[in-house]
């Protein structure tokens, strides 16, 4: 149909969309150099780790480096039966060459984790291969350990000759590759990484819960007092807001510790007998608090802005209609906060789930979450790949949470201010 | 059907926000059953804070407000059954038309059957049939208004409250929505109290219009009594225009008085709000009621010099020196030849003294 319409020309003749596109050249390049220097960052400092992170959590090509004769002989063999002598002289050509260069011993432990008692044989292998005879490469290995003429091992060799691998992301959910190759979870008491993600999700989504339960007041009062008092208070959300969080966590942990002011307190008033005070830090119970509280602005902010624009004309004009105030309330008030509240438990959310230094210091064993094992493997195991793996599962994490919110209420629905 | 006198009745009502200033002093107020009243007034003058005692969003410091004799101060807002057209519409937003107009039904649990026929006569009323499933944001401004106002009638309210419903309405929508509230109000007799600082509006609408300054009632009667006969300066400036001389009273009889102007000149004036020899006074003037080269039967005739000429269309406006008042207007209609009106020109000008009013000196 377009093709039958005539073109619409300007004065001068010209196409008129070839001329508005002319005409706004100049700024879209002006809107695009404003946003460069932006966008350079962003890809710099965000996008480029991020990558680095995924090719870092799935890397593997450690093996692969250091077998590479092996793993071209291995390609014709078919994997049931033990392999060919070519291969076997070619795993020993490789294996002389990493005993030349000293990491012989890096491989051992690497295949060992693929396959218990590798390093035992290898050992073995690179004490005897120095009297080996030229030639029958595959007679010779055997004889040294009847491991090796076991075709699981060659089979466990075989496993690692792809440069990448998902095993990372697997322990992430207490799954490995088993002895055959297939995906298996670890025996029941050693899932600690589920039990993590579990209660990561469950600290974040109460920490959500009571943080509305909590704002959605506090921002509503913010909204509907007079000027001088909604300033002073606005000064008592934002307050904690500018004081350092580590400084915010230290004073909960002065507060909330056994010998601590709420303690105190709770004996003072009778609450709870001197022998009797209960654990409030170290423990779950703790990182609740401590992050309800430092969180809760979060959550105040956008329901705030958006408060701020509902007109009280609207409440009235419920109540004028006959509208007793709750279902003034609940009609009129609340759908139109939606928003705000969709944009705050977002928000807070995806904060608390990836949250760190308050679950670190008042969290205790029980209070710990996954972004504590990630840092627990950055930073003492020196597993970056498995903390790579980790992290991204829970950026992946929070996109799902993400596009369900979209599902749900519609990212168009969101208001921050 | 006997309609109630007082209806409405404000009685000594007082009002303080603050406890320093009174925002509303000792007022007395009966409004008849199915009578459109106007409160009009500055803004600050207390007007809007009325309608909101009324309709129970703010309570009275002292007196009492009786609703069809019961004394209401301590009924909430929700059950007074009180409708209210709010200055920004207050349209739930998040609500369809429909949704906006049944909300007051739904909460009086009336049966869904009985709420379509209601919404559907209450949207015919202002002519919106068709619009049940628009959102607010997708009317205009006075579409929006009128949903405002058949959301106020739904219900079947006894009284309504309307607070400066059109002031947000550009002047010819303003103009049209005027007529149409007024025949609303004709044609379903409920009980109207309209707040306005328009007095063209008030005018146009009301049956009765209260004139609000400084927390008080100036004067509360018809339109056409207001505007014909204002009982001080205030009423007499704020309503319409006017033409004032300020002078001293110099001789006094039972309607007639002498006032004698600053600028020594004496006019005769209608003695209002001056009963002794000796008051100062302002002397009211509509500017209608100055003729050019008056008959001879007229009590007041003096010369002036013609400062300014505004064309009109249908009248034009002539600004007078006369009498030592720089700002004298007077009105000529084109109709007639245009006599010798022109800049500088001499012109004799009179008034019969019943239509200058002398009233308080402010």
């Amino acid at each position: 149909m377009s093709s039958e319409t005539q073109k619409i020309l300007t004065t001068d003749g010209i196409p008129l969309e070839e001329s508005l596109r002319k005409a706004e050249k100049k700024n879209k390049i002006k809107a695009f150099l404003l946003v460069a220097p932006l966008l350079l960052f962003i890809i710099i400092t965000y996008i480029f780790p991020i990558g680095e992170m995924f090719t870092r959590s799935i890397d593997d090509r450690m093996v692969t480096n250091m077998l590479p004769k092996t793993f071209k002989a291995m390609e014709t063999w078919d994997g049931k039966e033990l392999p060919s002598e070519e291969v076997f002289a070619a795993f020993l050509t490789d294996y002389r060459a990493l005993a030349e260069k000293k990491e012989h011993g890096k491989l051992g432990q690497r295949l060992n984790k693929e396959k218990n008692g590798f390093n035992t044989i290898l050992k073995k292998l690179w004490r005897k291969m120095k009297k080996f005879e030229e030639g029958n490469a595959k007679g010779q290995i055997m004889a040294i350990h009847k491991r090796f003429r076991d075709v699981k091992y060659w089979q466990a060799i075989k496993r690692t000759a792809p440069p990448y691998t998902m095993s990372k992301y697997l322990k992430g959910m207490d799954m490995y590759y088993n002895e055959d190759g297939k995906v298996v979870q670890v025996e029941e008491d050693r899932r600690i990484h589920r039990i993590l993600w579990l209660r990561t999700l469950e600290v974040a989504f109460f920490v959500t819960v009571f943080c509305f339960l909590m704002g959605y007041p506090i921002a509503h009062l913010l909204a509907t007092l007079p000027m001088k008092y909604s300033n002073l208070l606005m000064i008592c959300v934002l307050l904690p807001f500018w004081t350092s969080l580590l400084v915010r966590t230290a004073s909960w942990m002065i507060l909330l510790q056994q010998q601590g002011i709420v303690n105190d307190f709770f004996v003072w008033i009778g609450l709870v007998s001197d022998e009797n005070r209960p654990e409030m830090m170290y423990n779950k119970t703790g990182t609740y608090v401590a992050m309800t509280q430092i969180l809760l602005p979060f959550m105040v902010l956008p329901l705030y802005s958006v408060m701020k624009t509902i007109s009280p004309s609207l409440m009235r004009a419920g109540k004028s209609l006959g509208g007793t105030p709750f279902i003034t309330f609940w009609k009129v008030y609340f759908p139109l906060t939606i928003p705000g509240i969709g944009a705050g438990c977002l928000l807070v959310f995806i904060l608390a789930i990836g949250y760190y230094i308050t679950p670190a210091l008042v969290g205790g064993a029980s209070g710990t979450l996954i972004s504590n094992q990630i840092a627990f493997h950055m930073k003492t195991t020196l597993d970056w790949s498995f903390a790579s793996a980790m992290g991204l599962m829970l950026l992946t994490g929070v996109l799902v949470v993400y596009w369900i919110y979209n599902k749900l209420v519609g990212i168009d629905n969101i208001k921050l201010g | 059907m006997s309609k109630k006198q007082q209806f409405v009745r404000f009685d000594k009502v007082d009002k303080s926000y603050d406890g320093k200033v009174l925002v509303v002093k000792d007022l007395n107020l009966d409004i008849a059953e199915g009578e459109f009243i106007t409160m009009l007034g500055p803004s600050g003058s207390g007007k809007t804070t009325c309608l909101m005692m009324l309709a129970g969003f703010e309570t009275p410091t002292n007196g009492e407000i009786y609703l069809d004799s019961n004394p209401i101060s301590n009924i909430p807002p929700h059950k007074r059954g009180i409708g209210m057209v709010f200055q920004n519409y207050a349209l739930f937003p998040h609500m369809t038309v429909y949704e906006n107009l049944a909300f007051p039904l739904k909460v009086r649990k009336v049966s869904k059957e009985d709420i379509d026929k209601k919404v559907d006569k209450a949207l015919s009323m202002v002519s919106l049939t068709g619009f049940e499933n628009r959102m607010p944001g997708q009317l205009s401004g006075g579409q929006q208004q009128r949903v405002a106002v058949a959301r106020a009638l739904v219900f079947d309210p006894q009284v309504v409250l309307m607070d400066e419903p059109l002031g947000a309405l550009d002047k010819n929508l303003r103009e049209s929505m005027q007529y149409e509230i007024k025949h609303i109000h004709e044609s379903i007799g409920v009980t109207v109290v309209y707040v306005t600082h328009d007095q063209g509006e008030a005018l146009t609408m009301s049956n009765r219009i209260a004139v609000f300054n400084d927390g008080k009632v100036q004067q509360l009667s018809s339109p056409d009594k207001l505007y014909e006969e204002p009982v001080n300066s205030f009423v007499a400036e704020f309503i319409g225009e006017n033409n004032t001389f300020t002078g001293e009273v110099t001789d006094i009889s039972k309607d007639k008085c002498k006032v004698k102007l600053d600028s020594g000149t004496e006019i005769i004036s209608n003695p209002i709000r001056v009963k002794s020899k000796g008051e100062k006074t302002i002397v009211s003037l509509r500017p209608e009621r100055a003729i050019i080269n008056p008959e001879n039967k007229m009590d007041n005739k003096h010369n002036g010099k013609i400062e300014e000429v505004i064309y009109h269309g249908d009248h034009t406006r002539v600004r007078l020196n006369l009498l030592g008042n720089k700002e004298f207007i007077l009105k000529v209609p084109n109709s007639s030849a245009r006599m010798d009106i022109k800049l500088g020109n001499e012109i004799a000008i009179g008034w019969n003294s019943l239509d200058a009013r002398a009233l308080d000196p402010k």
